[in-house]
């Protein structure tokens, strides 16, 4: 492997590592702000300017307050708990395209930490590994309420992931592949010539998209679906026990995931990069300015989609676990599997008969 | 005539409840979902309301009520003379006082012969309806518009004669 490569795939991954921190530090100050906005108040206003420094702020007393582990057997899965969620969350990352190819000292620099072609398998798999940081976390915590609010978010995670790689999978039978880049440039620019319909898949899959954002909602814990952590009903879920920064890292983590989900949704459904006239800027402007352009476009669209996570956590209550079970089981599962056949009937009709 | 209790509504908005089946539109929940997204991000640019206490605060009532205050007369002196009537009238017996006479050479600090050497409101347990105000027979005792000061220690609510006599360059004329 020549350096130069090692170089730069070591730049963008902790570029990419100091973003997504950046991100999850500030989402964690946005909420707060969103939430007060939509309750008629100013939020968070005292550190620094608008309170810009509260994150920091809230940094420092994670950080202080006391580390307190409970008497359990299995001190090192109660430490390995928070550190997998992490992880798992921070990994996914580096399957995101954030980018089309820079032109930069004789190279091309393609904005995207690995483009393996199994991206969405790959994040997929390492979600489900997610399940694993919460369920030893509460597991490991030797405490009964912990272990239920654990079984709590298991379950729910596993339940939604089904009807979430059901309803992808009508995403990739019109795209026929699973590589993200691969999935980013086909919604290339905003209207499809050859199809003549607007490329983003959204627009070519609204169902499947409507079902990815639900359960991404589910899968990242966040309401509607926060049963795990309902703090106003269980006695703090898998985290019961946690205090100081163990309890930041799951409560960070539980940002990170949201920022990642938010890109992902992003790249697969809403066009990723790309944006209407993305072909114009190329020429007239330069191949550099627009692939950073793109990168702005993303970002944006990414953080529009943070603002939606938290629009609908200040709007909509709580599910009761048995609805929650229902919608999963009962309602997302046979309407991602009708929207499979729809898309293969859809599919072939235009191999057939032209349509 | 007389109404049947059914039928009445003091405020005039009363709804009868249904218990009719939902249709499969509501029982979508997504228009019910996305009107009540509507109702956040109109709130969301509203004006808040919110007054930033320290910098900025709420207006009183010209009768409000507030800590209290022992005044002093056009010379100085203690108007209070320790008659009572103000802990008798208190229904939150919040005030005590021991009462002391007057010494020789003391009359540019209290008006008459008998004064409270001591005079103590526990604040937690005042609830500032000034009825002390209205019993006290020398115009002694008034309410403020101060607030009572946050503390950490119960203690620190016992408001003896150093927090409640009125310093003696504020005194009226």
């Amino acid at each position: 492997m020549d350096v130069a490569l090692f170089i730069e795939k070591f730049a963008i991954i902790l570029i990419v590592f100091g973003i997504t921190m950046f991100i999850a530090l500030y989402s964690t100050f946005a909420e707060r702000k969103v939430a007060a906005f939509m309750q008629d108040r100013p939020g968070p206003n005292r550190a620094g300017w608008g309170g810009i420094f509260q994150p920091l702020a809230d940094g420092v007393k994670m950080f202080t307050k006391e580390d307190f582990i409970p008497n359990t057997p299995n001190k090192f899965l109660f430490i390995l708990g928070p550190g997998l969620f992490i992880v798992t969350a921070l990994m996914t990352s580096a399957v995101v395209p954030w980018g089309g190819t820079l032109h930069l000292f004789g190279r091309d620099i393609s904005l995207q930490a690995a483009d393996i072609n199994l991206a969405i398998l790959f994040v997929f798999g390492v979600v489900s590994i997610g399940v694993y940081g919460i369920m030893i976390g509460g597991w490991a915590s030797n405490n009964k309420y912990s272990l239920l609010g654990a079984v709590r978010a298991s379950s729910q995670m596993i339940s939604y992931e089904i009807a979430m790689g059901l309803s992808i999978i009508a995403v990739l039978m019109m795209t026929g592949s699973l590589s993200l880049r691969t999935i980013a440039e086909q919604q290339h620019g905003f209207f499809d010539w050859g199809q003549h319909w607007l490329s983003w898949n959204v627009f070519k899959q609204p169902l499947a998209f409507f079902i990815f954002l639900i359960c991404a909602f589910a899968e990242t814990n966040r309401t509607p679906f926060d049963l795990p952590e309902c703090e106003s009903e269980l006695v703090g879920g898998y985290h019961t026990e946690y205090s100081s920064m163990k309890l930041g890292f799951y409560l960070f983590a539980e940002y990170i995931n949201m920022f990642i989900s938010s890109a992902i949704i992003a790249t697969v459904f809403f066009g990723g990069y790309n944006y209407p006239g993305m072909d114009g800027v190329a020429t007239h402007i330069g191949p550099n300015i627009a692939v950073l352009l793109g990168v702005a476009v993303l970002f944006a669209k990414t953080l529009f989609f943070i603002f939606f996570y938290m629009w609908v956590r200040w709007t909509v209550p709580r599910f009761r676990y048995d609805q929650l079970m229902n919608l999963g089981w009962k309602v997302l599962f046979p309407l991602s599997i009708v929207n499979i056949v729809l898309t293969a009937v859809v599919i072939l009709g235009r191999q057939y008969f032209n349509f | 005539m007389a109404t049947d209790i059914k039928s009445m509504s003091l405020s005039g908005r009363k709804i009868d409840v249904s218990e009719k089946e939902m249709t499969f539109k509501e029982k979508m929940y997504v228009f019910a979902i996305a009107k009540g997204m509507g109702i956040t991000l109109r709130h969301f640019f509203k004006p808040k309301v919110t007054i930033m206490y320290p910098e900025q605060k709420r207006e009183f009532s010209p009768v409000y009520r507030g800590r209290h205050i022992l005044m002093r007369d056009e010379n100085g002196a203690e108007r209070c003379t320790a008659c009572g009537l103000c802990a008798l009238a208190c229904p939150a017996e919040a005030i005590t006082m021991t009462s002391a006479e007057r010494k020789k050479g003391e009359e540019n600090l209290y008006r008459e012969e008998k004064y409270a050497s001591v005079y103590e409101i526990n604040m937690l347990r005042c609830i500032f309806c000034g009825l002390c105000e209205e019993a006290c027979p020398k115009e002694a005792i008034f309410l403020t518009e101060d607030m009572v000061s946050s503390d950490f220690k119960r203690e620190g609510f016992i408001y003896g004669k150093d927090k409640l006599v009125m310093p003696l360059e504020d005194k009226i004329h």
